[in-house]
């Protein structure tokens, strides 16, 4: 059995460094299963979140060789070989300890969405066809890694002024939801800041659930925005014929 | 003398955020108590996001004959008639509505060709009853009630972890808890308590559960002087992962099943048709959990020692669309694409159907103040629980603890909570701290998995479960000698530490109920009593504390009134 080593950041909000630890690697491990070997019989205080250890949970998120990943569904022999493997907090968070970030911003973005809102007299009836659309931004598994690499948030620290990309899925879930009858689009604009993605589909490419989250999530909203506040003819058909308001 | 600690005061508090605290949560918010939710991962988190297959409900919207009747009986059938009859019946009374309200807060299930929510087969049904959204039902319903939960507006108290239950008299008013983020101590004051926290299947070395099932709940009760029931009845579910070993254990959905998909041993053979011609691979979950540790242990189980589980005779396309996170499962942590060759697979252990004894109408504990609902009580389920029972149990016992919880309540004055106990359980949770030089606490969880597997599995005899006994009693007196590394701060190997507790107190009442009960029946096989014996189908096993021994009780079932006899002997 060969061994690997890890380079694990050690440290809390004040500070802290990568330490390295040699760990055996079998068939089919995955990064967590060497992070908790490193908890059982070398670091037993090792901060780590993780839950279902299949990919549904969404809460073993880190940065695996500077790459945004679920350490669950990540695996030893798909890193380079005999090369030390680089294992860090996920940047766009605070740091609380070691690989534990503090995520709590995204359960406040979270509580700004006004709910699903059935419309009035509505036949719970509707084709598996409308549903497949929603049912896409409802994979989410909120592993928060779209918000990690999302530059809006990692690089300039919008976090007031930007919902991130996990958001704009749980719109387009309530939005495209056949049969709701809200209107969240003043939300996307002011609170949530949509405007300021600029489509470079980083969020898509690290979606450990695979939902397009810039095709099929974040355009379709940007266009209702555009719609409902910038089209001149629909602002005009509104004045004239009145129109959904949020 | 507690005014040291952080307090906050609830009406109702709810331990556990899973989907049976969640909609105890919401029901009682809706019936305008003050509610707090302690759990002790992140919000969304809990096992129930790991529940794929659906939530049995009669609906009959694909095969119009069923109705809560049906379901009744096969709950009760695939229980062997040790279930609470009433709990049976008011779950498969309530649980179509309980779905609906599903929909109607914004989950999105499949639909029929003519746009109702779809259903599908399933173990121990008689009909297709399992409504469901592909193999990611448990994320569904757990995103639905947390988003409902949050905007009517519960305290969420994340990432913290209940030490003790407090007392004022014999009322249930508080709990003692730690911040897993800062190891500091907060206190909670509460009317009444909701205990959700699900089961304790990480005393088990091959799992399909997360770290968080320690059996907390189950512990906490007893300690404070709470009856357990049907502790003998630990589910294994048939098909979990067993390659490559990290994955051992993870949950491969009975959905694949139910859609179609069959088990063969490595000779080829269908080995069902041994074991359950009739029903075959949607026999009984302690059925075919046996049949394929029999298989194995008779020589003709595959490379790694499991089965074969196969669904690629169906089009790939209906494969990755009804079992989606099992395809990727499949591929990315094993190397198997599953529309093609079959999956090697092998009982886990997934799920208690004993727990904390509730009554059936108000999920009320033996003790005032105190309720459980879900995986952390019993009743329900019996001797063995049929798949897709658990989501519908959460919600339907869920709201039912959460209406309870929070109508007592309102007839109570608040509790006082005694200094006293509030220090001493402080200074029993810090002790791993003050030990130096003693074992890991990794060390000694592995070896509890190790005497759970190997001596109270699936097959059981008076032998090894004497055996079992005695080493737990060896890792009580090694767990006092625990001691921990580091600073309080998010800190696993403390939390570790005090969740060992948790686990060997339960493990003993399995292991003792296990001993007592000299039958098989449902998913408590003991080889030296192969027999189910009527006799025995007449009596529960009561777990209770006295003192700081461990008693265990014999007593007589409800009687079945005679509409409920009638229910059971009709045939569909």
């Amino acid at each position: 059995m060969a061994d690997a080593t890890l380079r694990i950041f050690r440290g809390d909000g004040q500070g802290g460094a990568t330490a390295e630890y040699r760990v055996p690697v079998g068939p089919g491990m995955v990064v967590l299963d060497a992070l908790h070997y490193v908890q059982a019989h070398q670091a037993p205080d090792l901060a780590v979140r993780w839950n279902c250890k299949a990919g549904k949970c969404g809460s073993c998120s880190a940065e695996v060789n500077g790459r945004p990943r679920l350490t669950c569904k990540t695996r030893m022999d798909a890193l380079p070989a005999g090369e030390p493997v680089t294992i860090m907090p996920m940047k766009s968070f605070p740091v609380i300890k070691d690989l534990v970030t503090d995520v709590s911003w995204n359960y406040k973005v979270n509580r700004k969405i006004p709910p699903f809102q059935p419309r009035p007299g509505v036949e719970w009836k509707y084709s598996q066809e409308d549903a497949d659309r929603v049912q896409e931004f409802r994979k989410c598994i909120e592993c928060f890694l779209c918000q990690d690499v999302c530059h809006v948030l990692r690089e300039h620290g919008q976090h007031e002024q930007f919902g991130g990309p996990r958001f704009f899925v749980r719109v387009a879930g309530l939005e495209m939801h056949p049969l709701d009858g809200a209107n969240r689009m003043a939300l996307l604009k002011d609170q949530l800041g949509i405007g300021l993605c600029n489509i470079t589909k980083c969020c898509t490419e690290v979606c450990p659930e695979e939902i397009h989250i810039t095709d099929n999530a974040i355009i379709p909203l940007k266009e209702r925005v555009v719609d409902q506040f910038y089209d001149p003819l629909v602002r005009i058909a509104r004045a004239i014929f009145g129109g959904k308001e949020g | 003398m507690t005014d040291k600690f952080e307090t906050h005061e609830h009406d109702v508090l709810v331990i556990g955020a899973g989907g049976a605290g969640l909609r105890a949560a919401i029901e009682a918010l809706a019936q305008g108590a003050s509610v707090g939710v302690i759990c002790k991962s992140l919000l969304g988190k809990a096992h129930t996001v790991m529940a794929e297959g659906g939530i049995a409900a009669a609906m009959s919207n694909v095969d119009a004959a069923d109705d809560w009747r049906t379901h009744f009986r096969d709950t009760m059938r695939g229980g062997k008639l040790l279930n609470n009859w009433r709990m049976a019946q008011l779950h498969a009374q309530e649980a179509p509505e309980r779905v609906n309200e599903l929909e109607q807060w914004g989950a999105l299930f499949d639909r029929t060709p003519d746009g109702r929510i779809l259903q599908r087969a399933f173990g121990g049904h008689t009909f297709k009853r399992l409504c469901h959204v592909g193999d990611r039902t448990g994320l569904e319903m757990i995103r639905t009630l947390q988003d409902r939960g949050v905007q009517m507006g519960f305290d969420v108290y994340m990432e913290c972890t209940v030490a003790r239950l407090l007392k004022d008299g014999p009322r249930v008013a508080g709990a003692l808890a730690y911040w897993r983020e800062q190891g500091r101590f907060v206190l909670f004051k509460a009317k009444a308590i909701v205990i959700a926290t699900g089961g304790i299947g990480k005393a088990w070395r091959v799992t399909s559960n997360s770290w968080e099932y320690t059996g907390d709940g189950m512990a906490l009760a007893y300690e404070a002087g709470a009856e357990l029931l049907d502790m003998e009845f630990v589910q294994f579910h048939p098909t979990g992962m067993v390659w490559p070993p990290g994955v051992q254990g993870i949950l491969v959905t009975e959905a694949v099943r139910g859609e179609g998909g069959t088990l063969r041993n490595k000779l080829g053979e269908r080995f069902m048709e041994k074991y359950d011609p009739k029903k075959m691979e949607l026999s009984t979950r302690d059925v075919v959990a046996r049949a394929i540790y029999t298989e194995v242990r008779e020589g003709r189980g595959t490379e790694h020692g499991g089965a074969f589980l196969d669904i690629s005779q169906k089009p790939a396309e209906y494969v990755k669309r009804k079992l989606p996170s099992m395809y990727h499962q499949f591929k990315e942590l094993a190397d198997v694409d599953i529309t093609k060759e079959p999956m090697e697979v092998g009982p886990t252990c997934h799920y208690m159907m004993g727990g904390i004894r509730v009554e059936a109408e108000t999920a009320q504990c033996s003790l005032p103040g105190l309720f459980a609902a879900g995986e952390a009580a019993a009743g329900l389920h019996g001797a063995n629980r049929l798949g897709g029972n658990s989501l519908s149990d959460l919600l339907v016992f869920g709201r039912r603890a959460g209406l309870s919880a929070a109508q007592y309540a309102k007839t109570v004055a608040a509790p006082t909570l005694a200094a006293s106990e509030v220090e001493a359980a402080e200074r029993e949770a810090l002790a791993p701290f003050d030990r130096r030089e003693g074992e890991n606490p990794y060390t000694l969880h592995r070896d509890l998995q190790v005497v759970m597997q190997n001596l109270v599995g699936i097959f059981r005899t008076k032998e090894d479960l004497e055996k079992a006994l005695g080493e737990l009693e060896k890792l009580k007196t090694r767990l006092a000698a625990v001691s921990v590394e580091g600073s309080r701060m998010f800190n696993p190997g403390w939390h570790l530490a005090l969740e060992l507790k948790s686990m060997l107190m339960v493990s003993e009442a399995v292991t003792r109920a296990a001993q007592m009960r000299e039958e098989s029946r449902g998913a408590h096989s003991r080889i030296d009593f192969p027999k189910t014996e009527a006799v025995w189908g007449k009596k529960n096993i009561i777990v209770r504390r006295e003192g700081s021994a461990m008693t265990l009780q014999q007593e007589p079932t409800a009687e079945l009134p005679a509409e409920v006899q009638q229910i059971l002997a009709e045939e569909k």
